[in-house]
């Protein structure tokens, strides 16, 4: 069986994370590396894809300064997203061609390890044709956007845990009006870190491999 | 030649979208390096060339979907990059090309510091082609952002603001090799420009799409009440003098209309509320927002926890809240969570407004002008100090009838205004 190295490494600023997906990519298409699951949280961060539409960003410049909220155009899919304290971030770093070789089974198997997760915590949660992410009652309780080059994918998913909704106000969440909900919002109080083990745990079985958990510093 | 085609990324995966070239046509390309982007459900995928050598032909342009297996480019093997663009000019570049430039047709030996040669600019759109005809603008000297390095009407006026000038005569712009535009000596225009351009400030812009936005989502509806203002009016002009000596500053009719507003919020709740999808969030506290004009655009800064605080409070509050706004060190929590707005479009002369709401509110009040007018008082003409106040509601979540018991309320209130100020 594979090996994916696990790593929960707390709040990280969005950058920071970034520098350090790019890094982990760049060896696991080199062959450096085993895959990698990084395990996180950003501070306040709007992030638009590369086919992003500006529109959905609602707040100026001006505002989100204010507002203490970083900006980042990246290079994932998927439109606008915000990131912030009390959503779990998850970024995969997996090489396609040693699973399946298909990006549409790589989102629908993202999406099937939230599902499950939170069937733990006894939140239904499904999925809305067409509409990438995971979804309760009609309202986006994850977002996934990915990158892939050579077949390593970057990127991955953010689930709101306790995230604070009303940071959505200042976009429209992936250029869709439909309304955001939380783990909390559901009336489920549970830990990001706990949440986390939980996730790796379906991620490892989804993805046939087996969690390794990598206690370390990030790297400066 | 080696076709490029869009690649089998999944078994469930029929189409791709293609999303952005990284080489233009004419450029090298090496074995594996990536050349052209693509997006599927979420996912963008970087796809690297197939073969080295030069991209000789785009043969599906940036946005456009197609399906698995389609050829989307090609890339020569042998070809030098000279012939390689030769090829792919006429596909690419026939707007740019067509009026032959006047004198320097000449195939001379272009100067090394040549500016890029027209072809290169790509397909142009008749709005920049003729902003470059009005403004005066060297394609050439233009950085194009746009799909494949095309040059857009932000580009064009992001260089136009940039070159800081005014339009000089609208001649043809010949694509011959000009130098920079020398801001020294700006040409003499031939004739008044008849527009003038301007890139919308961060803040118009979004605006401008929160207005769109908030029209979009709430049917709006208006109604209007006439307001008898005589009673605060003879409250303000006992108590401006006491306020001005104590506090510094001076009373105004808007405390009282925000006070007004607690009253009837907390009798209405449902004015207080926002709209999520098919709840109704009732706001258990009240948060009123002040929109407040600033040079070129508006804030509406709150004032939390309105309904504890008195005239005296409010009034501080808003003064604050103004002059921070107007010098921009309000806070950031300042200006997020108002459960219902104000808008005060007397100040500047208007007797009757109709705001647009401040989403996710549901409701937001405008505040014409106190004029002192003749009204009919028990069969009798009276002097009474009037303002009319407009309410524009949500109608997916207020009825008239409950924006009307709502506004009389508020009516009520400042009629029979009984509270203490100092």
């Amino acid at each position: 069986m594979r090996s994916c190295c696990l790593r929960q490494l707390g709040r990280v600023d969005y950058g920071r994370a970034l520098e350090l997906q790019r890094r982990a990519a760049a060896d696991r298409k080199a062959g450096l590396v085993p895959d990698h699951l990084f395990l996180l949280e950003h501070p306040h961060v709007i992030t638009v894809g590369r086919n992003g539409h500006m529109e959905n960003l609602l707040a100026s410049d001006e505002v989100l300064a204010r507002a203490g909220i970083g900006f980042y155009p990246i290079d994932r899919g998927g439109d606008v997203t915000y990131h912030g304290p009390g959503q779990l971030v998850g970024y995969p770093i997996l090489d396609l061609r040693e699973w399946k070789r298909d990006v549409g089974a790589y989102v629908r198997g993202l999406e099937q390890c939230l599902i499950d997760t939170l069937a733990e915590y006894g939140i239904a949660a499904g999925r809305i044709e067409k509409l990438t992410g995971v979804w309760v009652d009609g309202r986006k309780i994850a977002a996934i956007g990915v990158h892939l080059s050579r077949w390593v994918t970057s990127h991955g998913f953010a689930l709101n845990v306790s995230t604070d909704l009303s940071y959505f106000r200042y976009i429209v969440p992936c250029g869709l009006t439909k309304p955001v909900t939380s783990m909390a919002a559901l009336g489920v109080r549970a830990n990001l870190e706990e949440v986390g083990e939980r996730f790796a745990a379906h991620f490892g079985r989804i993805f046939d491999c087996e969690m390794e958990i990598v206690e370390s510093e990030i790297p400066v | 030649m080696t076709d490029v085609v869009m690649p089998q990324m999944g078994e469930s995966i029929v189409e791709g979208t293609l999303t952005k070239w990284l080489k233009k046509a004419g450029e090298r390309v090496e074995r594996d390096e990536p050349l052209f982007e693509i997006s599927t459900d979420k996912v963008d995928t970087e796809i690297p060339s197939p073969a080295a050598g030069t991209l000789a032909e785009i043969m599906v342009e940036e946005g456009k979907t197609v399906g698995i297996n389609t050829v989307v480019g090609r890339i020569d093997e042998a070809g030098g990059a000279a012939q390689a663009s030769a090829q792919a000019q006429p596909k690419q570049a026939p707007a740019a090309a067509a009026p032959p430039p006047p004198a320097p047709a000449a195939p001379a030996p272009p100067p090394p510091t040549a500016a890029p040669e027209p072809a290169e600019l790509g397909p142009l759109s008749p709005l920049v082609r003729k902003m470059a005809r009005e403004m005066n603008v060297d394609l050439a000297q233009v950085r194009g952002t746009g799909a494949g390095g095309r040059i857009t009407k932000q580009d064009m006026e992001a260089y136009i603001a940039q070159r800081g000038q005014a339009p000089a005569a609208p001649a043809a712009a010949a694509p011959a090799p000009v130098q920079a535009p020398s801001p020294a000596a700006p040409l003499p225009p031939a004739g008044a420009p008849k527009t003038r351009i301007e890139p919308l400030s961060n803040m118009r812009q979004k605006i401008a799409e929160h207005m769109v936005m908030s029209k979009r989502t709430s049917p709006h509806v208006t109604t209007i009440h006439r307001v008898d203002m005589t009673k605060v009016a003879k409250m303000r002009e006992r108590y401006k003098a006491q306020f001005q000596a104590s506090y510094g500053y001076s009373l105004t009719y808007l405390p009282f209309i925000a006070r007004a507003c607690v009253a009837a919020l907390r009798q209405y709740p449902l004015l207080n509320a926002s709209l999520d999808g098919n709840n109704i969030i009732y706001h258990n506290e009240i948060h009123i927002g002040i929109a407040v004009a600033l040079e070129n655009g508006l804030i509406v800064p709150v004032i939390r926890n309105s309904d504890e605080k008195n005239i005296a409070g409010l009034q501080r509050s808003i003064v604050d809240l103004a002059a921070r706004a107007r010098s921009r060190q309000l806070k950031p929590e300042e200006i997020q969570g108002g459960t219902f707005s104000i808008t005060n479009f007397g100040s500047f002369g208007s007797m009757v407004g109709t705001p647009i709401i401040n989403q996710p509110q549901v409701a937001i009040l405008g505040v014409g002008t106190v004029d002192k007018m003749p009204v009919v008082v028990d069969d009798a003409i009276a002097i009474r100090s009037i303002c009319h106040l407009s309410l524009s509601f949500d109608h997916r979540l207020i009825d008239g009838a409950l924006a009307d018991q709502f506004m009389t309320k508020v009516k009520q209130v400042l009629e029979g205004w009984s509270e203490e100020v100092l």
